[in-house]
């Protein structure tokens, strides 16, 4: 059997209630993946720590406060801290197409309007998830043959690669 | 080789460090079974952590418990670890894991890692998945493990023999205390907890409750005990942070702790060997195709189903 889809459902900062949020949780759960909710007024701080903690493929966030433009870049960052930032965010909730556009560019990676139906987030979820998982983890790659000739070819060619600068590290050791 | 050799090494370092994201992943590794290896790298790690199972029927505040105990806990500087399984979903696969909404208290406490898992695991057998999160735990330098599961069905017994002290929490609606009777879940608790005290009823139902274990005292030589809780004032949590502590040096003290681990340790090779053949014989002994030519003559009772069985078995022990 195929890895289960693990995801965070959090809502963060101060608004009422967490319908949207629940009715999105139970879709996500029916679909066949692992939903971790965390209940109401959460902090970013407590969600990022519940995310690593829970190994997520993804945290949703549904902000209906309005304070999406700090609350979405403060998860990000704080993700960015815990060298976490392979973790996808996604969200949902009344932000206005502006804001979507530049929550987009900051990283938060695909943001739904209120009415979107679950099939389609549970779609985008599944599809991200494959993508994510097929890039290797950080600090688990083992450099196999091929890419130490790739790296080869490239240090003769003069070219550096962000890979090749960690490379001298590693081998001191 | 040397290169992978040495990432490995590093990544135990880290996880018996605590390194709270090698932790979480290590255990989605070993939840998956991706890598055979990790349990055996881990192994020599672990032993040092006490296992507490909280487990009884959904809602009776199992989660609340945890919560405000292990802040008690905490006081004494204590590593705590928690494995909080809830359902999963037997349509879908998902589950939806809402434990964490009651330890919020907990989350951001650097001496807590909390870990949420459906029961029916990646793939199947939840006792023996939660087994071996809770050895990643252990390796992870955790004083105490919990593990907290909902108290029905053969499963969540299985899982009680992983701890070293069950904690079997009630609450005072009616038909608990035969429910329970009828789950064993009696048999396996070490110590019972009546939470929600602050409901009509809690002092009938311990009374009840005292009745029914009248008995059981003398067989064990444990004097078990039965503890009134309200989790969510809190009240009643120092006492059984005690009787935890109690029952722990009970078992140290007359040799039963070790003697418990090691039959613990028996049943997983048992099961391990188990597995591996029962594996072994579905892929490569046991021919489905042959099996499937077999079925309609059997659906038409021209073959019988415990001939075909023991044919084949004998086929397999004796072979030739
Ligand atoms: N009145 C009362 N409610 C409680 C007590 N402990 C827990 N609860 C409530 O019972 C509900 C279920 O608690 P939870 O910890 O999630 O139960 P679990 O399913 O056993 O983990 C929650 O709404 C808690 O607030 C208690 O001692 N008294
Ligand atoms: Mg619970």
């Amino acid at each position: 059997m195929a890895r289960k889809i693990r995801v965070l459902v959090g809502k963060p900062g101060l608004d009422g209630h967490d319908r949207g949020a629940k009715v999105v949780a139970a879709a996500l759960r029916d679909a066949g993946m692992e939903v971790i909710y965390t209940g109401l007024h959460q902090t970013c701080e407590s969600i990022v720590e519940a995310a690593i903690q829970e190994d997520v493929d993804v945290i949703g966030l549904s902000i209906l406060s309005g304070a999406h433009m700090t609350l979405f870049p403060k998860v990000l960052n704080l993700l960015k801290k815990r060298h976490a930032s392979d973790i996808v965010v996604i969200g949902g909730g009344i932000i206005p197409q502006a804001d979507m556009k530049k929550l987009e560019k900051k990283g938060v990676k695909k943001l739904f309007g209120p009415g979107t139906p679950t099939s389609e987030i549970i779609t985008w979820i599944q599809e991200a998830t494959v993508k994510k998982r097929s890039r290797p983890k950080r600090g688990t790659v083992k450099p196999t043959k091929k890419l130490r000739q790739k790296a080869a070819v490239k240090r003769r060619s003069g070219k550096k690669s962000a890979r090749q600068k960690k490379k001298p590290k590693h081998k001191k050791k | 080789m040397r290169n992978r050799r040495c990432a490995v090494d590093k990544r135990l370092r880290q996880l018996i460090r605590g390194d709270k994201r090698v932790i979480a992943q290590t255990i989605t590794t070993v939840e998956n079974a991706t890598d055979p290896k990790v349990l055996e790298q881990i192994f020599p790690h672990t032993g040092k952590a006490y296992h507490i199972g909280i487990t009884g029927p959904p809602g009776a505040g199992k989660s609340t418990l945890v919560n405000v105990l292990c802040q008690h806990l905490l006081t004494d500087g204590k590593k705590i670890g928690i494995i909080a399984v809830d359902p999963t979903s037997p349509f879908s696969g998902g589950a939806l894991l809402g434990d964490r909404v009651r330890m919020t208290d907990l989350s951001l406490h650097k001496d807590v890692y909390i870990r949420s898992m459906g029961s029916r695991g990646s793939l199947g057998g939840l006792a023996q998945k939660t087994k071996d999160v809770a050895l990643v735990l252990d390796a992870a330098g955790m004083d105490y493990v919990f593990i907290e599961t909902i108290g029905v069905g053969q499963v969540e017994l299985d899982i009680a023999q992983v701890c070293d002290t069950t904690v079997v929490v009630l609450v005072p609606e009616s038909g608990d205390s035969i429910q329970a009777m009828k789950a064993g879940l009696l048999e396996i608790a070490d110590i019972l907890v009546v939470n929600k005290g602050d409901r009509e009823g809690s002092d009938r139902f311990m009374l009840e409750l005292k009745f029914a274990f009248e008995l059981r005292e003398q067989v064990t030589g444990w004097d078990f005990p039965i503890l009134k809780t309200i989790a969510t004032k809190p009240e009643g949590i120092p006492e059984l942070g005690a009787a935890i502590a109690a029952h722990r040096s009970y078992l140290e003290g007359c040799g039963m702790l070790e003697k418990a681990r090691k039959i613990k340790l028996k049943r997983r090779i048992h099961e391990l060997i188990e597995n591996r053949i029962s594996s072994h014989l579905r892929e490569h002994m046991i021919g489905e195709h042959e099996l499937d030519t077999m079925l309609d003559k059997m659906y038409r009772r021209k073959l019988n189903p415990f001939r075909v069985a023991a044919r084949i078995a004998d086929r397999i022990i004796r072979p030739q």
